[in-house]
């Protein structure tokens, strides 16, 4: 039996809506893809979906970075998708993207083509580079246990650009992460937001310091005395280091220095937050947390960003009147604990009640130790999202929330020459990532 | 609520449920229009599979089959059918196999702790499974007796529970070997200790069956009844199949020696470095169970974890099926997973089969399942498009030729996409007491 009628394609028929009463799933119409519906692409099959037209690619030096990339369909993120369209990039940074016909390309750039091209993927949302691949208790960085509540501890100090977990979600197009210290205390420290390249952290660090990431509900309790045990300890914690850190900064812009206390690395982070320098990074799923967050931003004025929020459907009109983006917990994230009411809709519904959305790999204690968020957003996009939608959640909606939008998240002249380019709609189980873009240095090629 | 009221209610609740039975048992379903995906045979691009009393009565052609006058005829057309999904590694239902007392209980039956109404049940179905082995964990050398199961939607886990010729419920034995067993003594700390104690068992057994044999008729010489030694004798006879989580390459080969050792037939799960010993793999005749994840690593034996693992086995002539290991991987996503096969390069044929008729073939139950063949249990999936495209959903599942899964009811759309209260176990059936008998 073949399910291919050709080598390597497989053509179905379009399933007809309400024909027995019953109607298409949502977000089945809108591709990704300009290519056939069905199209079904492995190993093995002789068609070139690259083509490297200049030899020494990969001895190009990342500072002088200069190479052009042909999309049959170009997703730049900043209006409808390019059909046969060219992505050029020198020095690292996008300088053109427009038709094929009429763009030139610089002589002797080389150039590598694809079917479907995306600004380079971002995760807004992991803990990737500090959960270490192997799992073991050396290379597991993201959660330290001592206290319950340590702003002070800073993803960049944590962060290993070499583990092969970043490697990994990078082969899947994924250049930029939000990465730092996971769930498991009250206030688990700092984020970042890198590069996936695994260079160094001077090259690859957008946001050094980008978020204090907190945790309300049971995934943040803890056995010792100095972690809380109950969802109203824990708030009670937090609100007396908000207002510890309130008086802390009061205090510190005294204008005799005599009354200035000595500094305090905790309160002094906290007090970033407190001035709006720092956003405070939520991670609540049961509705009760969510408005826990919600409460506690509206007395203390902080910049709240919603993580995870499994049950955030309970609550779209408060969510939206605060006007607080929300990093939606990964699509396929197991239904346990409080994750328990979580749903593969779930970012649909924000993003259909007008909240801002973007898409993460979140926090895996086990297998698989990173998601990958190319993955969860397809589930969310054939759960209602839609591609295009879904595609935005993991660019530049993601970099609009993160505050990197100047940087990456579309392709347009003066942006990061960061890409993804793949051999069909990026979202399709079977479609491959062909390779991986970072500011003009091709960082991961094969068919993944 | 009046005593009327609720005498109402039963009875409202009772009509569909009759009508269904009705449906399922007395009145032939033709399923018309759909593309076919048989599994078994090419696939039919208009076909009409027809249903009787729970069983395929033919498969084929919308032209070339005929439909009997009385059948009840549904309109398929624009969608894709194939067998139910059938799953060689599942947790569901609430498991509670062998405790922490030792690490070898070949006596603990998983059948004995499940619950038939866990919602993981009901999860299984929104993915188009109809064919489960719930299996204890991996935290022991054996774990115990594992249960294949019909995804009915029954009272009693007896009602689904898969039966042998003999009446007898049809399951394998559950054994790990690496790094999963190992724990404080009576537990392994090693490798070779894990072997030796596995060895010893066995060795156990041999003596148990050769005196059971010895003292044939002689009740008073009789060795005394040992649950545990019963069992690892099934094995030894071929009447119960290991199935052995391993994953590392060493740890295949040591399950491999084992087997030949003392004969046994084993189907290797998850076997994260198969792609290494592919080769020793089909030479032995020993099929894989193969679970994917999205990254490696995660625990050591997993970091050289593969997309390719199924396509290099099949290619090396292994019979290779796919399990979801529920709640390793959501049984609503398992078409996904074949399709991250295709990905690392498997043909998409061979995945549709990794998912189905390979299953059935592990389980010793492909006279029955696993492909769309007259005579066999009218288990099937309708899908709304290409099984293993991410835009596809599972629209209906049929068990026995009993519609268990509608994406149409809410209830089922709840459990399928998840939301408030969506694992919740299920209310008790007002359908199911002739279920019971069965």
């Amino acid at each position: 039996m073949s399910l291919a009628p050709e080598a390597g394609i497989v053509r179905l028929p379009a399933a007809a809506p309400g024909d027995d009463g019953s109607s298409e799933p949502p977000g089945a119409d809108a591709r990704l893809s300009d290519t056939t519906r069905y199209r079904v692409r492995y190993l093995g099959d002789t068609r070139m979906r690259i083509l490297i037209l200049a030899i020494g690619l990969a001895a190009a030096e990342p500072a002088t970075a200069q190479i052009a990339v042909r999309g049959r369909l170009v997703h730049t993120m900043t209006g409808e998708p390019l059909r046969d369209a060219v992505v050029i990039i020198e020095n690292g940074r996008i300088t053109a993207v427009g038709p094929a016909a009429t763009t030139t390309v610089p002589a002797g750039t080389p150039m590598m083509v694809a079917e479907v091209v995306t600004p380079g993927l971002i995760d807004a949302r992991a803990t990737a580079g500090l959960t270490g691949f192997l799992n073991q208790k050396q290379d597991q960085d993201q959660l330290d246990p001592t206290d319950a509540i340590q702003p002070e501890l800073r993803a960049i100090d944590a962060f290993n650009p070499d583990d092969p977990l970043v490697a990994w979600v990078r082969g899947f197009g994924v250049t930029t992460l939000h990465t730092g210290h996971a769930p498991g205390a009250l206030v688990s420290g700092q984020t970042l937001v890198v590069k996936t390249a695994g260079r160094s952290l001077q090259q690859d660090v957008l946001v050094p310091a980008a978020a204090v990431a907190a945790n309300l509900g049971p995934a943040s309790f803890g056995k010792d005395r100095k972690s809380p045990g109950t969802r109203g300890k824990q708030v009670a914690m937090l609100r007396q280091e908000l207002l510890k850190a309130r008086e802390y900064a009061e205090r510190m812009a005294s204008s005799d220095p005599e009354k200035r206390p000595d500094r305090n690395l905790r309160l002094e982070t906290l007090s970033d937050v407190l001035a709006g320098r720092l956003p405070l990074l939520v991670t609540a799923h049961r509705a009760q947390d969510i408005r826990s967050a919600l409460r506690l931003r509206d007395e203390f004025g902080f910049r709240l960003l919603l993580d995870g929020a499994a049950e955030a459907y309970l609550l779209l009109p408060e969510i939206r009147a605060a006007g607080v983006p929300v990093l939606v917990h990964p699509a396929m994230q197991r239904a346990t604990d409080d994750l328990v009411n979580m749903s593969f809709t779930t970012a649909a519904a924000l993003r259909k009640a007008e909240i801002a959305i973007a898409l993460q790999s979140g926090f895996e204690s086990y297998v698989p130790k990173t998601r990958v968020v190319l993955f969860e957003a397809a589930v969310a996009a054939a759960h209602d999202l839609g591609p295009e939608a879904a595609l935005a959640a993991i660019t530049r909606d993601a970099a609009h929330i993160l505050g990197v939008a100047d940087r990456v998240g579309s392709i347009a002249p003066g942006r990061d020459g960061d890409l993804a380019l793949f051999d069909g709609d990026p979202f399709e189980y079977t479609t491959h990532c062909m390779a991986t873009i970072i500011e003009g240095t091709v960082v991961s090629t094969g068919r993944r | 609520m009046t005593l009327s009221m609720k005498i109402t209610i039963l009875l409202l609740g009772l009509i569909p449920a009759l009508a269904r039975g009705v449906e399922a048992q007395d009145i032939p379903q033709a399923f018309i229009g759909a593309k076919i995906l048989p599994v078994e045979g090419a696939p039919i691009e208009k076909g009409t599979l027809l249903v009787h009393r729970g069983k395929i009565v033919a498969v084929g052609p919308v032209d070339a089959v005929a439909v009997p006058g009385d059948a009840a005829r549904i309109d398929m057309t624009g969608r894709v059918i194939i067998p139910g999904l059938v799953c060689t590694h599942s947790h569901l239902g609430g498991i509670g196999g062998a405790d922490s007392s030792a690490p070898i209980q070949p006596e603990v039956r998983i059948l004995d702790s499940l619950n038939p109404r866990d919602a993981g049940y009901r999860r299984a179905l929104a993915g188009g499974l109809t064919t489960i082995n719930v299996m204890p964990g991996s935290g022991h050398l054996i774990s115990g007796q594992t249960a294949y199961l019909k995804l009915r939607r029954a009272g009693t886990i007896e009602a689904m529970a898969i039966r042998k010729q003999d009446g007898s419920a049809a399951g394998g034995l559950k054994m790990a070997n690496g790094t999963n067993s190992h724990r404080e003594p009576p537990f392994p700390g090693t490798r070779g200790k894990s072997a030796a104690l596995v060895r010893e068992a066995f060795v156990r057994a041999q003596s148990y069956r050769e005196r059971l044999a010895r003292t044939g008729g002689d009740a008073e010489k009789r060795p005394a009844r040992d649950l545990g030694l019963e069992i690892l004798v099934e094995v030894l006879e071929g009447r119960r199949v290991v199935h052995h989580h391993t994953h590392r390459a060493d740890d295949i080969r040591t399950v491999l020696r084992l087997r030949e050792e003392f004969g046994f037939r084993v189907v290797l799960h998850h076997v994260s470095e198969g792609w290494k010993v592919a080769g020793e793999i089909a030479a032995a005749g020993v099929p894989c169970s193969v679970i994917l994840v999205d990254s490696p690593g995660g625990k050591l034996e997993a970091k050289e974890l593969s997309f390719e693992t199924g396509a290099i086995l099949e290619r090396a002539g292994v019979l290779m099926a796919y399990h979801t290991d529920d709640w390793i991987t959501d049984s609503r996503l398992f078409l996904r997973m074949a399709a991250l096969g295709i990905r690392g390069g498997l043909p998409p044929e061979k995945a549709l089969r990794a998912l189905t008729l390979a299953g059935a073939e592990i389980l010793d139950l492909s006279s029955r399942i696993g492909s769309l063949a007259p005579g066999k249990d009218a288990d099937f999936a309708v899908l709304s498009g290409d099984p293993f495209s991410v835009y596809t959903r599972v629209l209906r599942t049929f068990v026995d030729g009993e519609k268990v899964f509608d994406l149409e009811d809410p209830a089922d759309r709840l459990v399928a996409e998840g939301g408030y209260g969506a694992l919740s176990d299920a209310t008790p059936f007002l359908c199911c007491h002739e279920d019971e008998t069965r």
